[in-house]
């Protein structure tokens, strides 16, 4: 994997490929090796790192837009208060919640359709496409379809079956908030958990299936020792990566709930501080907060990220 | 593809359901049904909108689901004429933001994914975990400095700087996917346009782009389709001038379901370059979904 450059191209003065791969890379080398990751690196540490380390300083500071003269050197004011606000605590629980309820129903149901998928029966090009749909809706119009057009109580699909057989539907948004916003997510996210599975399921050497069945092999067994342990990896990085995006939604929260009945999630409520509150060292300690959380997190799922690409690299 | 073995009724690879006898069939035409109520379930939500945005107000909030009342475009016409603001400037605006940000993400991410793989730096892999570690902390918490920045040089509102951050948003995806596509490039090609003298230019010009010209599309539609959806960062830095699609339909939140055809007009034009574009990337969709880990 280390370097292609077994050529001798010094004929132009950007081939400085050395021969053999067991010379050191001379300077000129590193630097032409680098230049074209350059515009592309400089251009992310601007864009993201900077603003995150005028995050952290504005955390130390007492910052409200509402008294713009009243702005001062806080020293951890603004951490203390992140803390020992109960609404925060709400919603870091509600965060974590959200995500792990529709991360783990969207990995168990996009198992099964993948499995379902891959077969060869009638129609399977357009139930494959009819199952990815969902995650081609823009997940606000997603989010106002299933509000409006699905869980009104007056005049939405669902209420409107139920009273198809003479059963008076409840208001779904208001009697249970959080579960419409993750049944929303869950339906846009499985399709994406199942195109990952589905892949999975395809990489599996079909002669071990065979072996297994010729030996005996039940179906159950089958799934059990030979496909869940090959499925083990695609299961981690689809949920890790679906993780990934729920924790940050904010779209179904804002657009089904508004952050009401006790749905705001950490992104919703870092927007409600900086743009109802105006508080800006608050948010921005939050902010940071949501950062280390976040880091802590990303350590796991680098680690197993990272055997992916090792694995592809010993390749 | 087609042959490859059935899940469960492992040796009968590809018949079809209603020829062959036995058990094990029979189960195969009960997974099939399945599937297919699998599916339909899954799209019912679309059909409704799209079947909604063809009905008049009032049949869309009967009680009752009118399933089978008269078609008109009264929907479309109230989305794109004279109720409330015209839809026209936030579509051109997240058009030109996304495919924008795509093409500048290209520029960037080609010769960084070559850099990254055809001729590797050092810590290539150090590399490459910096640009996911940007999009695994959340794009919220730089949301204030970025807001402020904005108001600070003016830039507030304006569409150009919304390219900027979808840039940046879509940037490492880009590059963890166009690796994966010039890793499978073979070496000796490179070795051969090195000895014939080509310089980084023209090697991505003749050798690359032709190769991967599928996984660039495929990165590109991906990118289009983040930069298109985006909303919490639209919402915050735009206002009347460079409002984007999410920001408009976010206008229909607090209508309590007024206006369903309209909504649903409004959720079904809005969606469909988003449609399209992944189905134009479907086979090479999960490739890219998973930043190129899975094949």
């Amino acid at each position: 994997m280390a370097t292609s450059a077994t050529a001798t191209g010094q004929a132009t003065g950007d081939t400085t490929g050395t021969g053999t791969r067991f010379n050191l890379p001379t300077k000129k080398d590193n630097w032409a090796r680098r230049a074209p990751l350059l515009p592309a690196l400089v251009f992310m540490i601007i864009v993201t790192q900077l603003p995150f380390l005028a995050t952290l300083a504005i955390s130390f500071f007492n910052w409200n837009a509402f008294r713009p003269d009243d702005r001062h050197f806080a020293w951890f004011d603004n951490y203390a208060q992140v803390f020992t606000d109960s609404d925060l605590r709400k919603s870091v629980f509600t965060t974590i919640i959200l995500t792990v309820v529709v991360v783990l129903v969207s990995l168990v149901l996009g198992l099964g359709i993948a499995l379902l998928l891959n077969r060869t029966f009638f129609g399977r090009g357009l139930v494959r496409t009819m199952i990815i749909a969902p995650f081609l809706i823009v997940p606000v119009a997603a989010a106002l379809l299933f509000k409006h057009a699905i869980y009104n109580p007056l005049f939405g699909l669902l209420n409107g079956l139920l009273n198809l057989v003479g059963i008076t539907g409840p208001d779904w948004i208001s009697e249970f908030p959080l579960a419409s916003i993750q049944v929303q997510l869950i339906w846009q996210w499985t399709p994406f958990m199942t195109l990952i599975l589905l892949a999975g399921l395809q990489s599996r050497p079909p002669d071990i299936l065979e072996a297994a069945s010729v030996d005996g092999a039940t179906p159950w067994q089958m799934f059990t020792h030979l496909t869940l342990p090959h499925m083990r990896r695609y299961l981690e990085l689809a949920g890790l990566l679906g993780a990934i995006y729920i924790v940050q939604n904010f779209d179904a929260v804002f657009t089904i709930t508004s952050g009401g009945l006790g749905t705001a999630n950490l992104p919703y409520t870092i927007y409600q501080t900086l743009f109802t509150a105006q508080n800006y060292g608050l948010a921005s300690a939050q902010g940071v907060v949501v950062v280390i959380g976040s880091l802590i997190i990303a350590t796991f799922a680098l680690r197993s990220v990272s055997s992916l690409l090792k694995e592809e690299s010993t390749r | 593809m087609s042959a490859q073995p059935a899940t469960v009724s492992a040796p009968v690879a590809a018949v079809p359901p209603a020829s062959a006898p036995g058990p094990k069939k029979k189960g195969g035409g009960w997974i099939t049904a399945l599937t297919w109520v699998v599916a339909i379930i899954f799209f019912i939500p679309i059909l409704w909108m799209v079947l909604t945005s063809f009905h008049s107000e009032a049949d869309a909030t009967q009680s009752t689901p009118a399933f089978f009342a008269p078609l008109t475009l009264e929907g479309y016409r109230n989305f794109f004429g004279a109720a409330g603001a015209s839809p026209w400037p936030p579509l051109i605006n997240s058009a030109w933001a996304s495919i924008f940000s795509t093409a500048l993400v290209l520029i960037l991410a080609i010769p960084a994914a070559y850099a990254l793989s055809v001729r590797p730096v050092r810590k290539w892999s150090d590399v490459m975990f910096f640009f996911l570690s940007t999009k695994m902390l959340p794009a919220v918490a730089g949301l204030m400095p970025i807001y402020l920045i904005a108001t600070k040089i003016g830039m507030l509102d304006n569409i150009w700087f919304m390219i900027i951050i979808y840039t940046s948003m879509n940037l490492p995806i880009a590059v963890w996917m166009m690796r994966s596509f010039l890793a499978d490039i073979p070496p000796a090609l490179f070795e051969a346009a090195s000895l014939d003298g080509a310089n980084l230019v023209q090697t991505l010009r003749r050798v690359i782009v032709p190769i991967v010209a599928p996984g660039i599309a495929a990165t590109a539609l991906i990118c289009f389709i983040f930069a298109w959806n985006e909303m919490l960062f639209a919402r915050v830095l735009t206002g009347v001038v460079a409002e984007t699609s999410p920001v408009y339909l976010t206008g229909f939140v607090t209508s309590q379901g007024q206006f369903l055809a309209q909504v649903c007009a409004a959720a079904t034009v809005i969606s469909l370059p988003v449609l399209i574009a992944g189905f134009a990337a479907q086979d090479k969709l999960v490739q890219g979904l998973s930043l190129g880990a899975v094949k």
